[in-house]
């Protein structure tokens, strides 16, 4: 289990501090070991692996009826978060962490978003510097099972997603159950648990095709700018994925005890309506406890809502984005009564994904026992756009390398302890992420154990 | 660079985004300094990525109509405005590329089976070439050449043979299956998936970097066809014809004679005025239940087919789109515009002079497409005009703002969108943008958020008085003919027309020949072929500018605005 520490140092270096043109190889080989084994996996301690995703939720909360006041364990639960009552003990909550802005300017929904996933806020899709941070924890821990990660969203648009190598490399969602079913228990799909198992020459086929792809690039390279150079590499690092996919086809597949494969869903349309979302949401989120499950991903990306929410109730000519800013403050309750009942229901969605999780069994635990989800989303307080106190929780206790069910009631440091905190548990070899005001070398002591 | 200076803090707000320096892979160090992007000449980028309607269309015109493509592809990019800038942006993500790969094993399969192969490969294994060696050569030889858009070289061909005989051996000795195989990983190329262009010293211009004629074809195939070249202009390439003045017109006009140049001005109209976003636009049908699930796709067909008519068939005057009272109707949309439901099919109908409907801005796809799923936005609609009809750029709207007397419906002093609105305008911050935007958007106020005509808001009747650069209006009809009359609109045609041209960012290089561009479409009567015609024409339409040490990019694409109201 070597881990050439040289070349993935590296290849961190080289990302961060813009040596990725020059890289002759792409991305993968780097963030694999001799036997192209997550990193991760290995590192948790035992043979389960530990998976690691995010789940979004847009336009925020109303604070006072969100963040507890308690802090530790056993923390309240205040009316937004009174869903969880059940999973409360799989859940952190992590209040009072700050996004410095450092001189930008706060782009609404935009900016402290981008500054969750990146370690740096930004203005623009473009002007997005860095991978969000499940990719880079895709990088390090996403080998070994069929895909790297999984982009998903109930919202039925592809562009609803926050993860990017860079700014002009998203990843695309998958925007419907009925294509999230496809692509993971589809016509690819190979059941861990079947009794014979003989390879698939056609995997072989196109495998061998691929890797004719890769070999013309070099001449390719010599010819273009910089930065067609990293488009080049990226596109040469996706056919790289796609091949080490087809590799891991023609092996016989590690028994997964408790995977069962989900029944095909409804072609439902998607909609804005918050009740329908969230039905799609929850097939959504049983379909991939069975992916994790199955061993197809580790990594995985749920978008609940869009960063400027277009969550509504049919029937209502306004939805939870503009009512968090025209909505006036009902003089007797001292909140926005309809932005409360969304965030009350987005939050309802989230218990619900937390206990899809949490109710496969797994091991002598559970399969959330073997997660670590981050959920958050892009502003605090959705009316004036605040990024300061930014909702983020945790759920799942990565294998035993964290503790669940305790708020973490911060007083203002930088966000990029989070996305810090979560590398280093998932096996990403950083040692301070952020840049200028935002960086950071802190971890999150209070959660690790 | 054709940054209008109406209102200040915008501008400033543009500016800090311009020189935000954000170049790929060269993040700032602390303390390191920068330099701003606008001083570096960035190397021109040479690929870019086939749109969703290239590929498709690039397949039907390669293996023929009946050859499917199913899949979903990658989400193209529209930078400043346009899906044409951001193909020269991005790259394919593995998530994107296991798309390609399915869809290219789909299409190959397709070409291999045996009701496609005598036509599509016309030969196979014989008694003298028993591996059919020979065949496979000529057939990638062929699709190869249209497939990439260049002839390919020795090692190419080679790969493919020993792709097509690995994977026969494998899959049981089939001929076909073999080929087919190879001919996926074609398809999954990235010469194929990308237009990739190759440049040579320039014959006339001493130190100048031009593009070879093989790249010429490909960029005078997408932009007047939005496909890829048919073999006589790929004939023109080879001799060397589209690297001279008079070959290159020659192909043009041919170009541009044929019906499917329909397809190529389809495409431009289609992302200048962001169309492609009424995919993901939704309305409530408990609110406006005439709005049928079909009317987005349909009301953007309807908006395609009067630019088309109007500007391509007719080589009409293009401020006529602000104006005309002819409009293509359907069934499904005629509810919509309260005309009696007549054909189901597309016919052309007349709007009577007193009708309150002319010009694109009246059309549900401007309508419907820059409103909430529940209600109408003066300001989206406001915004859309700045952005895509003026080219001006609006910045995100300040952080911390109040918002709530805009929707105060209870309050009697603002009963109408238009009373609430004007509440942008008493702050300052607000002000510099809104001051702008909303009198536009207010002016098409007796528009519902479906486009449906209304003539009262909350029993009120709507106040759609407004001006734009001194020239005062009411009304839509009004202010059709304001921006009809208007300059900036017209110059603002003719750089989004050139963007999407050379699908990228312009540069301060790129001045001289806009100015010639503006200068010729005046001359030409507002006509839009003349003016595609100029820009293909053109020798600066194929200049490329080499890679300098310091290269950078500029990046200016914003996030998903903000949209409030």
């Amino acid at each position: 289990m070597a881990l050439n520490t040289t070349r993935r140092g590296f290849m961190l270096r080289g990302m961060l501090g813009g040596g990725a043109v020059a890289l002759g190889l792409p991305f993968l080989d780097c963030f694999l070991d001799d036997n192209g084994e997550a990193i991760a996996a290995t590192l948790g301690g035992g043979r389960l692996p530990v998976r690691f995703g995010t789940w979004f939720w847009g336009t925020g909360v109303i604070p006072d009826r969100w963040a507890p006041t308690k802090a530790g364990a056993g923390y309240d639960l205040p009316p937004q978060l009174a869903a969880l009552a059940d999973v409360q003990q799989h859940v952190s909550v992590l209040s009072g962490f700050s996004v410095p802005l450092d001189g930008q300017a706060n782009s609404p929904h935009f900016s402290g978003n981008i500054a969750v996933r990146t370690g740096t806020p930004a203005e623009g899709w473009q002007k997005i510097i860095a991978p969000s941070l499940d990719v880079l924890i895709a990088d390090a821990i996403g080998g070994g099972s069929v895909f790297r990660a999984i982009d998903v969203t109930p919202d039925g648009n592809p562009r609803t997603s926050y993860s990017f190598r860079d700014g002009n490399a998203m990843n695309a969602a998958i925007p419907t159950p009925l294509e999230m079913y496809q692509k993971l228990f589809g016509a690819d799909f190979q059941d861990p648990n079947a009794a014979d198992f003989k390879p698939d020459p056609r995997y072989m086929v196109r495998k061998s095709v691929l890797s004719g792809v890769t070999d013309e690039r070099r001449k390719l390279m010599q010819r273009i700018g910089a930065a067609d150079r990293v488009r080049v590499d990226q596109y040469f690092t996706s056919v790289r994925e796609v091949e080490q996919k087809l590799a891991m086809q023609l092996e016989k597949p590690a028994r997964a005890e408790s995977c069962r494969i989900p029944e095909k869903p409804a072609d439902v349309p998607a909609s804005t309506d918050i009740v329908k979302r969230s039905a799609a949401h929850k097939v959504m989120a049983d379909m991939l406890a069975m992916a994790l499950a199955c061993n197809q991903t580790k990594v995985f990306n749920l978008t609940y809502s869009t960063a400027l929410s277009d969550l509504r109730r049919d029937g209502s000519a306004t939805g939870v984005h503009q009512s968090t800013h025209e909505e006036l403050t009902d003089r007797k309750l001292g909140y926005q009564p309809t932005v409360d009942v969304f965030v009350t229901q987005t939050m309802a969605a989230w218990t619900d994904f937390v206990r899809a999780m949490a109710s496969v069994k797994e091991g002598d635990g559970t399969l959330l026992d073997n997660m670590l989800v981050f959920a958050h989303s892009d502003v605090s307080f959705g009316k004036n756009h605040d990024v300061n106190g930014l909702p983020m929780m945790l759920a799942g206790r990565a294998g035993g390398k964290v503790k669940s069910g305790v708020h973490i009631k911060n007083g203002g440091d930088p966000v990029t302890r989070v996305g810090l905190t979560l590398q280093q548990v998932m096996g990403v070899s950083a040692d301070s992420w952020g840049t200028g005001a935002t960086r950071t070398n802190r971890t999150l002591s209070e959660i690790l154990v | 660079m054709f940054m209008e200076k109406p209102f200040t803090r915008c501008v400033q707000a543009v500016s800090a985004l311009a020189i935000a320096f954000a170049s790929l892979g060269a993040a700032p160090q602390d303390g390191e300094v920068t330099t701003p992007a606008a001083e570096a000449p960035a190397a021109t980028p040479l690929l870019r990525r086939l749109t969703e309607a290239q590929y498709r269309a690039s397949i039907a015109d390669i293996f023929g109509e009946d050859i499917k493509v199913a899949g979903r592809f990658e989400p193209d990019l529209r930078v400043q405005g346009l899906l044409a800038a951001g193909a020269s942006a991005v790259s394919v993500t593995p998530g994107g590329f296991e798309q390609y790969e399915t869809m290219a094993r789909s299409i190959a399969d397709q070409v291999v089976d045996p009701a496609h192969r005598d036509r599509l490969i016309g030969c196979g294994p014989t008694s003298a070439d028993p591996s059919g060696r020979a065949c496979a050569t000529a057939f990638f030889q062929r699709i190869g050449l249209r497939l990439y858009r260049r002839p390919l070289g020795p090692s190419e061909i080679a790969l493919a043979l020993a792709n097509a005989e690995k994977a026969r051996t494998l899959l049981g000795g089939d001929f076909y299956k073999g080929v087919g195989a190879a001919l996926a990983g074609m398809l999954s190329g990235i010469e194929f998936i990308f237009q990739i262009e190759n440049d040579v010293a320039d014959p006339t211009k001493p130190g100048a970097r031009t593009l070879d004629a093989w790249s010429r074809a490909s960029r005078l195939s997408y932009l007047l066809w939005n496909s890829t070249p048919d073999p006589e202009l790929l004939t023109a390439a080879r001799s060397g014809a589209l690297m001279t003045d008079s070959g290159l017109a020659a192909q043009t006009d041919r170009l541009m004679r044929s019906p499917r140049f329909m397809n190529g001005a389809r495409a431009f109209f289609d992302d200048y005025l962001r169309l492609e976003d009424l995919n993901n636009v939704t309305k409530d049908g408990l609110i406006y239940p005439g709005f049928r699930a079909g009317a987005t796709a349909d009301a953007r067909e309807q908006t395609l087919r009067m630019l088309s008519d109007l500007l391509i068939t007719k080589s009409g005057d293009f401020r006529d789109i602000f104006t005309s009272r002819e409009i293509p109707m359907d069934g499904m949309l005629s509810p919509l515009y309260r005309l009696p439901v007549g054909r189901q099919d597309w016919t052309t109908v007349q709007f009577s002079d007193d009708a309150p409907r002319a010009g694109i801005l009246t059309q549900i796809a401007f309508l419907a497409g820059h409103s909430h799923p529940g209600r109408s936005s003066p300001t989206l609609r406001g915004k859309a005009i700045l952005e895509i009809l003026l080219c001006e750029e609006v910045p995100a709207p300040p952080a911390n703002v109040n918002f709530t007397v805009v929707q105060d419906v209870s309050n009697p002093q603002y009963l109408t969108t238009r009373q609430r609105v004007q509440a942008h305008l008493d702050d300052e911050e607000c002000a510099s943008c809104h001051k702008r935007m909303d009198p536009m958007g207010l002016a098409l106020e007796k528009f519902d958020g479906a486009g449906q005509f209304r003539a009262q808001e909350n029993g009120v009747p709507i106040d759609t008085t407004g001006a734009i650069d001194g020239v005062k209006f009411d009304g839509a009809i009004q202010l059709g003919q304001a921006l009809r009359d208007n300059p900036k609109v017209k110059s603002c045609l003719v750089e989004t027309a050139f963007r999407y041209a050379v699908g990228r960012q312009l540069a301060s290089s790129d001045d001289a020949m806009l100015g010639r561009l503006n200068a010729r479409f005046v001359q030409s009567g507002y006509r839009v072929p003349d003016l595609i015609r100029t820009i293909a024409t053109s020798p600066d339409y194929y200049q490329v500018r080499r890679a300098t040490a310091k290269a950078t990019r500029v990046a200016q694409a914003g996030p998903r605005s903000e949209g409030h109201f």
